[in-house]
């Protein structure tokens, strides 16, 4: 009996989370129209079922049902499997994220380093897509996508790295539950405005959305996508905004912690509040030049992470001595 | 860094705007009497074909999109033994409209004309025709016109004087 429950609930789990995952990645694409379409005096999508919520399930029958095209220049096997890295990785890192104290599928040691390797695989699904399209406007976006992820991701581990001194732990679990009594955004606060904006460059998304910049490389990395596969880039993208927000909401605002309602209530406000802001960034920034990107990230985030560990590190040493 | 969160400001107001869409199919908009939409060829007050198959309305069309065929009818009226217009063509310029003289080619303040086969934007002279006299309820172009038809003499025509006996009219 013992046994079947320790096989059964974890798996329960896994499908839940998978299932919960997918769904609001999925549901995104409805939410960031309509929430786009309000900040710009439209409706958005309001005819398929009700406020337009089955808008997603068409979507998702018309581009099952669209030609899946695979250019004939196109480097065939790297073109088939880059949409699928992005999925995976996206997905692996839901498998650290404490939903609550309970719910959490591998609570390991190194949450937060995995969370951060999954992150940079990620890049890998871009680069391969720029890279097999033989295309030059895919390439272009790819190679965007390489510079851009590359010194991005530098500060966005180091500006994590405060927590982690706090904390004295690599663990998601932990990192939550040191935040009993103030959130990681008070003394972090400068971690946390790093992190948000490494975040925002990590899921390429505006003002970051260079690799993918329509105005100038006609799609970017995935020119050549179509149907499904780039239906997959296109979750895959939505799953690492729900990704980043459930980060910011574990790692700076104390994830599941707080008053009166249930935790897993509270894990979801929080990561609904930043999924939020993100679609607010897009509504609200222009997309900078590629020189000003790379030039913030390397003269002006990294110095600053830098800072903000070493002034971290310094209190830290100072109170335990 | 200061004007970035003025900008989430003003955006976020903006959710309580009103709205510019106009919700269309629940909420049909106002066209106006003069809107230029679907083609009609309309008749006279007594019941008979405007059109006099004058041609002027498939000179004047900038997209060749109108085709007829004039023949006459046995009292001596002219009109289009097929009328053919293709909407798919047509641009609603209105300048048929302008050129026709005796005010049986209108536009009407209609667009809802979507079709799922192109060949069925192609209408003939049965779904062109209307049975009133649209913009023009009392003209009559055969009761004005100075032109001999079965039923009409020279000279009965509204406003005509009878015609002149050019021997009697001797100095």
């Amino acid at each position: 009996m013992n046994h079947l429950q320790d096989i059964i609930i974890p798996v329960a789990i896994i499908v839940g989370i998978l299932f919960v995952s997918l769904t609001i990645a999925a549901n995104l694409i409805w939410v960031e129209r309509r929430l786009l379409a309000v900040w710009q005096d439209r409706y958005g999508p309001n005819r398929v079922g009700p406020f337009g919520l089955l808008q997603v399930i068409a979507d998702t029958i018309k581009l099952l049902w669209k030609e899946d095209w695979i250019p004939p220049f196109a480097d065939k096997g790297i073109f088939i499997i880059a949409p699928g890295i992005v999925m995976v990785t996206a997905l692996m890192s839901y498998a650290v994220l404490p939903v609550t104290q309970k719910i959490v599928i591998a609570d390991l040691n190194i949450g937060l380093l995995f969370v951060l390797a999954m992150s940079s695989m990620g890049v890998y699904s871009v680069v391969l897509g720029g890279w097999s399209s033989d295309n030059k406007y895919a390439l272009l976006g790819g190679l965007r996508a390489s510079a851009q992820m590359i010194s991005y991701e530098v500060f966005m581990g180091l500006s994590l790295m405060g927590i982690v001194l706090l904390t004295g732990s690599f663990s998601l679990k932990d990192i939550v539950l040191a935040q009993r009594h103030v959130w990681f955004v008070v003394p972090q606060f400068l971690g946390f405005v790093l992190f948000l904006i490494a975040g925002i460059a990590e899921t390429r998304r505006l003002p970051f959305d260079l690799p993918e910049a329509e105005s100038e490389l006609v799609a970017g990395f995935h020119s050549e996508y179509s149907g499904m596969k780039f239906g997959m880039f296109f979750v895959g993208e939505y799953l690492g905004v729900t990704l980043i927000s459930a980060l910011i909401s574990v790692l700076f605002f104390g994830g599941w912690l707080g008053p009166v309602l249930p935790p897993v209530a509270w894990f979801l406000i929080k990561t609904f509040f930043f999924i939020g802001f993100f679609i607010l960034l897009r509504a609200a920034m222009p997309r900078p030049r590629f020189d000003q990107l790379m030039s913030w990230g390397w003269k002006i985030m990294l110095p600053l992470a830098l800072a903000n560990l070493l002034v971290t590190g310094a209190i830290v040493l100072a109170i335990q001595k | 860094m200061l004007s970035l969160l003025r900008t989430f400001w003003e955006i976020l107001q903006h959710t309580f705007r009103p709205r510019v869409t106009v919700q269309y199919p629940d909420e049909k908009p106002y066209l106006a009497p003069r809107w230029r939409g679907r083609i009609i060829l309309s008749r006279d007050p007594d019941g008979g074909e405007r059109c006099v198959a004058c041609y002027l309305c498939a000179v004047a069309c900038p997209v060749d999109c109108i085709a007829l065929q004039a023949t006459e009818d046995p009292q001596g009226r002219r009109y289009p033994e097929f009328f053919r217009i293709n909407f798919s063509r047509c641009i609603f310029c209105g300048l048929c409209e302008d050129a026709c003289p005796t005010y049986a080619i209108q536009l009407t303040p209609d667009f809802e004309m979507a079709e799922y086969k192109r060949q069925n934007l192609v209408y003939e002279k049965e779904q062109l025709l209307i049975d009133g006299p649209g913009k023009y309820p009392d003209y009559n172009f055969w009761r004005v016109a100075g032109v001999q038809i079965g039923g009409k003499n020279k000279g009965e025509s509204e406003r005509e004087d009878p015609p002149t006996d050019v021997h009697s009219n001797l100095p």
